[in-house]
């Protein structure tokens, strides 16, 4: 259903609540293709990617969380959103990559600076001080869930880049998102630099967390022998944690 | 027996002689082969369609023919038996790529929700002892955001017994978080079931659908129906392309799929649970474009200027029309709102039909009046509603009792 009139409700940046509601409950409907949604209101696509390119050139620790559709290579469509992906990373000074790998629970606590997880998203945002950060390739459910928790208990402005219909819990968003757009977003970073929007972070590239990122993206020996790495992988460390909080 | 006759016969464990219906001639099994896949909207709202007289068991299975549906299943219960019989036959056409009798309904709902985890398109019905026993897992199907279709025939839930319809059942559905669409005749019930699959598959909606109809009355009954060829099918579920990962055991990693979250005795750990659950309830919200576009919205809308308004669903819409025409007669101009769409409740359309309304009447096909219930909890001024006529137990609804109340209700003002 068309977006008839202006709903009262807006997807503003939290912290909005102990449990906030889902944004279309609220009245808030979602982009058609070539839109974008800004704080809950339908703007045309260009503005909801400017929109995002400030948040996440001006707000602190701007992060971006690829899901498991970019990290898994599941599909054509995600594998050609890989290279862009970085495009986008680099014209963000001071960004860190934190991946959503799985969406699995990891108990008694999840290392911040290495993922984020559906299940508590919060701390990873709490911990990294993230006040804007991307989400791509996850999932939608997994995405509108996470969405609002961060927009419950967090000042974090999200944005959802979503290869699908788009999401309402974000405070900007933009649907349908190919490796296209992937590629504009890039150059709509680009521009508002250009523009005169300063970086937090000018001089800065990608800022590494976690070990995965140390090893991958910057060259650093990996802090632990890399076979090892491969062996213990992420399902030991959920193991080891169960085992430790057993009730 | 027929010993001697050379030819075996096949029985169950019990000793009954299994009948089966004639084997599909292989003109038969050529129609499923040579389906075309074609585009949502030119199978519901384009395609040239032909006009045919059959039970709305048949416009149930003329759906299911052009829905592209990996699996069905089914265990029988009467007034559902006929449509899922038939499902059989589309089985041995080759118009359904699988398909079998579960041990019982529950058996069948967690089969259900276990194909629907899979990636493939599936379909059951039921009717109602037999969706009471399978409400626990139906109940799961949500916030598994699992896709799938449920037919449901409604009949009078036990006791006493009987099989003749009575929607009561619906009630137990509303808050499942499952879609439920009620057909009034058989044309809905064709049109209803088939888009179903579509919107229930959509990215961002991801849930299961239920179809009510009410049987015997719609079922059994004959209507007319307009139906495009048959040679045109849907496109199959793009299971890559939905709300949650299904089970991929090609894919790593498969236990990416939908885990419960671990459920800690702190804030943080339930909050993603209500988060969860708020989700299913905005995924309903976002059905309600492809609702419009393929049902043509939520609500149709008679005589939208009238004072006194009927609000109904299902069946009880069709005596509804009837009892507005006979009121034309006697010069009194009645409005009707028909509600397609019980999930999500057209909330806004019914405030806006019924805004100028002086007197709002509410006939059910159920003892608790449930749609009466939604209504008044919705419009402005809830006093002007009247909750009935309602029969049920299996009992028709005669025009001359929606008349009565439209008149005037006995020993009421």
């Amino acid at each position: 259903m068309k977006q008839t009139q202006e709903p009262a409700y807006r997807v503003l940046t939290g912290p909005e609540g102990l449990l906030p509601p889902a944004a279309a409950i609220m009245g808030i409907h979602l982009p058609e293709d070539g839109e974008g949604l800004v704080e809950g209101r339908i703007v045309p696509e260009e503005k909801a990617m400017e929109a995002a390119a400030i948040a996440m050139l001006t707000r602190k620790n701007p992060t971006l969380f690829p899901g498991p559709l970019m990290l898994w290579g599941w599909n054509e469509h995600t594998i050609e959103k890989s290279a862009p992906f970085f495009e986008v990373a680099r014209e963000i000074p001071g960004v860190r990559i934190i991946p959503m790998p799985d969406y699995r629970p990891i108990y008694p606590k999840i290392d911040p600076e290495a993922v984020i997880n559906p299940c508590h998203p919060n701390l990873t945002i709490w911990h990294n001080k993230i006040e804007a950060c991307v989400f791509i390739g996850v999932h939608c459910h997994f995405a509108n869930i996470t969405l609002k928790m961060i927009r419950a208990g967090t000042n974090c402005y999200t944005i959802a880049l979503c290869a699908e219909a788009g999401h309402e819990d974000a405070m900007a968003s933009v649907p349908q998102f190919t490796a296209e757009k992937l590629k504009n977003f890039a150059e709509t970073l680009k521009r508002v630099k250009k523009n005169g929007i300063k970086p937090l972070y000018e001089g800065q590239g990608i800022i590494p967390s976690g070990w995965a990122q140390i090893a991958g993206l910057t060259g650093v020996e990996a802090v632990k022998p890399e076979e090892e790495m491969v062996e213990a992988g992420f399902a030991h460390d959920l193991e080891k944690g169960l085992d430790e909080n057993e009730e | 027996m027929s010993e001697g006759l050379g030819e075996e016969v096949k029985t169950n464990p019990q000793g009954d002689v299994i009948t089966a219906a004639p084997a599909p001639t292989k003109e038969a099994k050529k129609g499923a082969a040579a389906q075309r896949v074609v585009d949502p909207d030119y199978l519901f709202l384009q395609a040239p369609r032909e006009k045919t007289f059959i039970t709305g068991s048949e416009a149930a299975k003329e759906a299911i023919r052009r829905a592209n549906v990996d699996v069905a299943i089914s265990y029988p219960i009467t007034p559902q038996s006929e449509t899922m019989q038939q499902v059989g036959y589309l089985y041995a056409e080759g118009y359904v790529k699988d398909y079998y009798r579960g041990e019982e309904e529950y058996g069948v709902m967690s089969a259900i929700a276990g194909a629907s985890r899979s990636g493939v398109r599936c379909l059951s019905a039921t009717a109602g002892p037999g969706l009471m026993r399978g409400l626990e897992v139906i109940s799961s199907w949500p916030g598994g955001r699992l896709p799938a279709v449920l037919l449901i025939m409604c009949r009078v839930i036990n006791a006493p017994l009987a099989i003749q319809p009575d929607n009561v059942e619906l009630s137990y559905m509303l808050n499942t978080g499952c879609l439920l669409f009620h057909a009034e005749n058989q044309q809905d019930f064709y049109d209803y079931a088939l888009a179903a699959f579509m919107i229930g598959e959509k990215p961002e909606v991801t849930l299961p659908v239920a179809v009510a109809v009410d049987g015997f009355f719609v079922t059994h009954a004959r209507g007319w129906v307009s139906l495009p060829a048959a040679d045109i099918k849907l496109p199959p579920r793009d299971c890559y392309h939905e709300a949650v990962p299904m089970m991929d055991n090609e894919n790593p990693p498969i236990r990416i799929s939908r885990d419960a979250p671990i459920q800690k005795s702190n804030f943080i750990s339930y909050q993603m649970h209500a988060s969860w659950q708020q989700e299913i309830w905005a995924a309903q919200e976002r059905s309600r474009k492809w609702i419009e576009r393929w049902l043509g919205g939520l609500v149709e809308v008679v005589n939208p200027k009238a004072k006194i308004m009927i609000v109904a669903s299902g069946a009880a819409v069709s005596q509804s029309r009837e009892a507005v025409r006979q009121a034309a007669e006697q010069g009194i101009e009645v409005g009707l709102v028909k509600i397609k769409s019980v999930r999500p409740f057209p909330a806004e359309e019914v405030r806006a039909a019924l805004d100028h309304a002086e007197k709002i009447l509410v006939p059910e096909f159920n003892y608790v009046g449930w749609l009466a219930k939604e209504v008044k909890s919705t419009i402005r001024g809830s006093e002007r509603v009247i909750s009935g006529p309602r029969v049920f137990g299996g009992m028709s609804m005669p025009t001359e009792l929606i008349l009565e109340y439209i008149m005037g209700t006995p020993n009421r003002r």
